[in-house]
C-alpha cells in the first residue's frame, strides 16, 4: 500500500495576518507555521491506513525550503519519506501548483503508482479549492472532494462526505486520489521517538518545472473592519428577559 | 453570455444556486450579457421557473442516466462541455463545497483558470476580481487571463434575492457522458438526522472553550432545542473531543447563516468568525468584555454562561405559559 499525502506549509491559524508592504505576500517576521488543518488530518489519514493495511506514506510538499520543517513534522508522528518541491519564493497560482505537483508524481511514480494521494480540500490560506482535482486529471484517476472518512475494500475506496444531516459514500478504484477535510479524524502528537526519527529523514528535493497559470495576484488586503455598536443587554442571568425580548423581535421564539 | 451553474440536490434547487444567480444578476449586466444557468441532472419545470424569478433568461437543462445523482467528475464535464458548445463569456457556480468542485473539474478539463471564492468581479481584459483568503479574514485582489472566466462566487457572500424576473425558456443540452463520468457518482446515502441541521438552523447556539466540558453543553442543547436550532462550536471545542466535528462552525467547519446567533463562551478567533459572520445577528455571552465576539456582536450579555443560558431557557418557557 503506497501513500501520498500533499501538504501546505501555511502560517499558524488564529494569528492575525499581517500583510508586507507591497501587497504580495504575509508578513511572516512574527507568525508560526504549520501544516494546513485539512492536510495534517490527510497526514493522520494516511498513517492510519498504513497501520492497518501496511506499506508506507510519502509526504509531499510544494514551498520554500523552509516547508521542509512540515514533512519532518509528518514523519515525527509516523510518515516515512519526504519530498519537496521547491518554488522561488513567489505565490504559485492554483495550475501552475498542479502543473508541478502532478510533473513530480509522475517522476515518484516510476517505479510504482501510489494506491491512494491524499490533499486538504483546500489551502487554509490561498484557498483555491482545486489543486487536488488537477493532479487527479492530470493523472487521468478519479478524486472525490470533502471527505471525512475513508475505507480500503480490497481494490476499493469507500470515502464518506458530509452532507446536511449525514454523509454520502463514494467507491472509487484503486488507484484513486481525495481532498479529505478536518473532521477526519483527530491527528496525534508525536512521540520523542517519532521527533527522534524525523530527524533523520531524508528529504528528496525534486526540481519541476510549471508555467504560471492564468490567475495573477495583484495584492493582498485586509478587509475593512465591520464596525457594529453592541448592544450591552446586562451583566448576569437578570438579561434573560432583554435576550428573550431581542429573540421575539426577531420572530425566533 | 454570463451562464451560472445551478446547484440542487436531488431536484431540489438550493440556497447556493440563488446566491449564485443574484451575484450574477449584477456580474451579467457589468457585462452587458444575457444571464443564462445551468442545470445538470435535472429538468423540472419548477426549477426552471425559479431560475426565470432570479433573473434567468434560458436555462439548459441536462439530463442523462450518468446524471442520475450527484457526481463531481460528470457534473464537471457537462460544464466543460457546455463551454465549448454554447461559448459563454463567463460561468459562475457558487463557491458551495460541490459549487466550487465541479467548477474545478470542469476547469481541469478545459485546462483553463478558475477563480474560488470572488466577493467582487469586473470583466474586462484581464478580468479582475477580489477574492476570499483565509475563510475571509484576508482578501486578494486578483487578475484573470482566460479565453473564458471560470468563476466562483463566496457562499454567502451575497443574500439570495429574486429580481429581474423572466419567463425563462429550457434549452435541452444533450451531453456526452459514459460510464467513466460515472466513477465518482454518490454510491449512497447515510441520513444520521432529519430536520433542522447547522447549515439551515435558524438559530445556532454555539458554544466555545468558556463552555467548560462536554456535559456543560446540555444547557445549549436545551435552548437550541426550544428555539428549533442547532448547537455549533469552536475548534477549540472539537479539538478536545467535546463535540463531532459535524457541529464546528468556522474556516474549517460549517459556515452558518442563521436569523442569529447566540454565541456563548467564544472567544470569536478568526477562523471562527469568517465561519459565523455570515449569521444576520449575532448575541454574544462572554466574562470578557473584550472578547473578539463581544465586539463584533450586535447584542452582548457580559456574564457566566451558566448562568445565563438556563436563564433565557425558563424566561422562555415562562412567556410561553403565559400566553397559551
Amino acid at each position: 500500500m503506497k501513500i501520498l499525502c500533499c501538504v501546505k506549509r501555511v502560517p499558524a491559524p488564529g494569528a492575525k495576518i499581517n500583510v508586507t508592504a507591497d501587497g504580495m505576500d504575509v508578513d511572516a517576521a512574527h507568525l508560526g507555521f504549520t501544516t494546513s488543518p485539512h492536510e495534517e488530518c490527510g497526514v493522520e489519514g494516511a498513517i492510519q491506513l498504513k497501520e492497518e493495511h501496511g506499506g508506507e506514506v510519502t509526504v509531499l510538499t510544494l514551498g520554500p525550503g523552509e516547508a521542509e520543517e512540515q514533512l519532518r513534522y509528518a514523519a515525527s508522528v509516523g510518515a516515512d519519506h519526504g519530498v519537496l518541491i521547491p518554488t522561488d519564493g513567489t505565490a504559485y497560482d492554483p495550475q501552475r501548483t498542479a502543473a508541478a505537483i502532478a510533473a513530480a508524481v509522475t517522476e515518484l511514480e516510476a517505479e510504482a503508482p501510489f494506491d491512494l494521494i491524499l490533499f486538504g480540500n483546500e489551502s487554509a490560506d490561498a484557498g483555491g479549492f482545486q489543486v487536488g482535482i488537477r493532479v487527479a486529471h492530470a493523472l487521468g484517476r478519479p478524486i472525490v472532494q470533502g471527505i471525512k472518512g475513508i475505507e480500503l475494500d480490497g481494490d476499493t475506496v469507500r470515502a464518506r462526505r458530509e452532507i446536511d444531516g449525514g454523509f454520502e459514500v463514494y467507491e472509487l478504484p484503486r488507484p484513486a486520489v481525495l481532498g479529505v477535510k478536518e473532521g477526519l479524524n483527530l491527528p496525534r502528537y508525536p512521540t520523542m521517538k517519532g521527533r527522534l526519527a524525523s530527524k533523520k529523514l531524508e528529504v528528496r528535493s525534486l526540481d519541476v518545472a510549471a508555467a504560471a497559470g492564468g490567475q495573477q495576484r495583484v495584492r493582498l488586503h485586509r478587509p475593512e473592519e465591520q464596525v457594529s455598536e453592541t448592544v450591552i443587554l446586562g451583566e448576569g442571568p437578570e438579561a434573560a428577559a432583554a435576550v428573550v425580548d431581542v429573540l421575539a423581535e426577531l420572530g425566533v421564539l | 453570455m454570463l451562464l451560472v451553474v445551478l446547484e440542487h440536490d436531488r431536484g431540489e434547487l438550493v440556497e447556493a444556486a440563488r446566491e449564485a444567480l443574484t451575484f450574477g444578476r449584477t456580474l451579467a449586466a457589468k457585462m452587458g450579457e444575457d444571464l443564462e444557468a445551468a442545470l445538470i441532472g435535472a429538468a423540472d419545470e419548477s426549477l426552471v421557473a425559479a431560475a426565470g424569478a432570479y433573473g434567468a433568461a434560458t436555462v439548459h437543462t441536462c439530463t442523462h442516466d450518468v446524471l442520475s445523482d450527484y457526481g463531481p467528475d460528470a457534473h464537471g464535464a457537462v460544464v466543460a462541455q457546455m463551454v465549448e458548445t454554447l461559448a459563454p463569456d463567463a460561468v459562475l457556480a457558487c463557491g458551495s463545497d460541490r459549487g466550487n468542485e465541479v467548477m474545478a473539474h470542469a476547469a481541469a478539463r478545459l485546462d483553463a483558470p478558475f477563480v474560488a471564492n470572488c466577493i467582487d468581479v469586473t470583466p474586462g481584459a484581464p478580468w479582475s476580481m477580489t477574492r476570499v483568503q483565509w475563510g475571509g479574514s484576508l482578501l486578494e485582489d486578483a487578475t484573470l487571463d482566460a479565453d473564458v472566466a471560470l468563476l466562483s462566487c463566496g457562499l454567502h457572500a451575497v443574500a439570495a434575492e429574486p429580481g429581474d424576473p423572466r419567463d425563462a425558456g429550457a434549452e435541452s443540452f444533450a451531453a456526452g457522458l459514459d460510464e467513466r463520468h460515472a466513477v465518482t457518482v454518490v454510491r449512497d446515502r447515510v441520513v444520521q438526522e432529519a430536520g433542522v441541521t447547522l447549515p439551515t438552523a435558524p438559530v445556532v447556539v454555539g458554544g466555545g472553550r468558556g463552555v467548560g466540558s462536554e456535559d456543560g453543553f446540555a444547557s445549549l442543547e436545551e435552548l437550541a432545542e426550544l428555539l428549533g436550532g442547532r448547537v455549533g462550536c469552536s475548534r477549540a471545542v472539537t479539538n478536545l473531543g467535546w463535540r463531532p466535528h459535524a457541529d464546528q462552525v468556522g474556516q474549517t467547519g460549517t459556515r452558518i447563516a442563521p436569523e442569529i446567533y447566540i454565541a456563548s463562551g467564544i472567544s470569536g478567533a478568526i477562523q471562527h468568525w469568517v465561519g459565523a459572520m455570515a449569521s444576520k445577528h449575532i448575541l454574544a455571552i462572554n466574562t470578557d468584555r473584550e472578547a473578539n465576539m463581544v465586539v463584533k456582536a450586535d447584542w452582548a450579555v457580559i456574564a457566566d454562561l451558566h448562568e445565563v443560558v438556563p436563564a433565557i431557557t425558563e424566561e422562555i418557557k415562562r412567556r410561553r405559559i403565559r400566553t397559551s
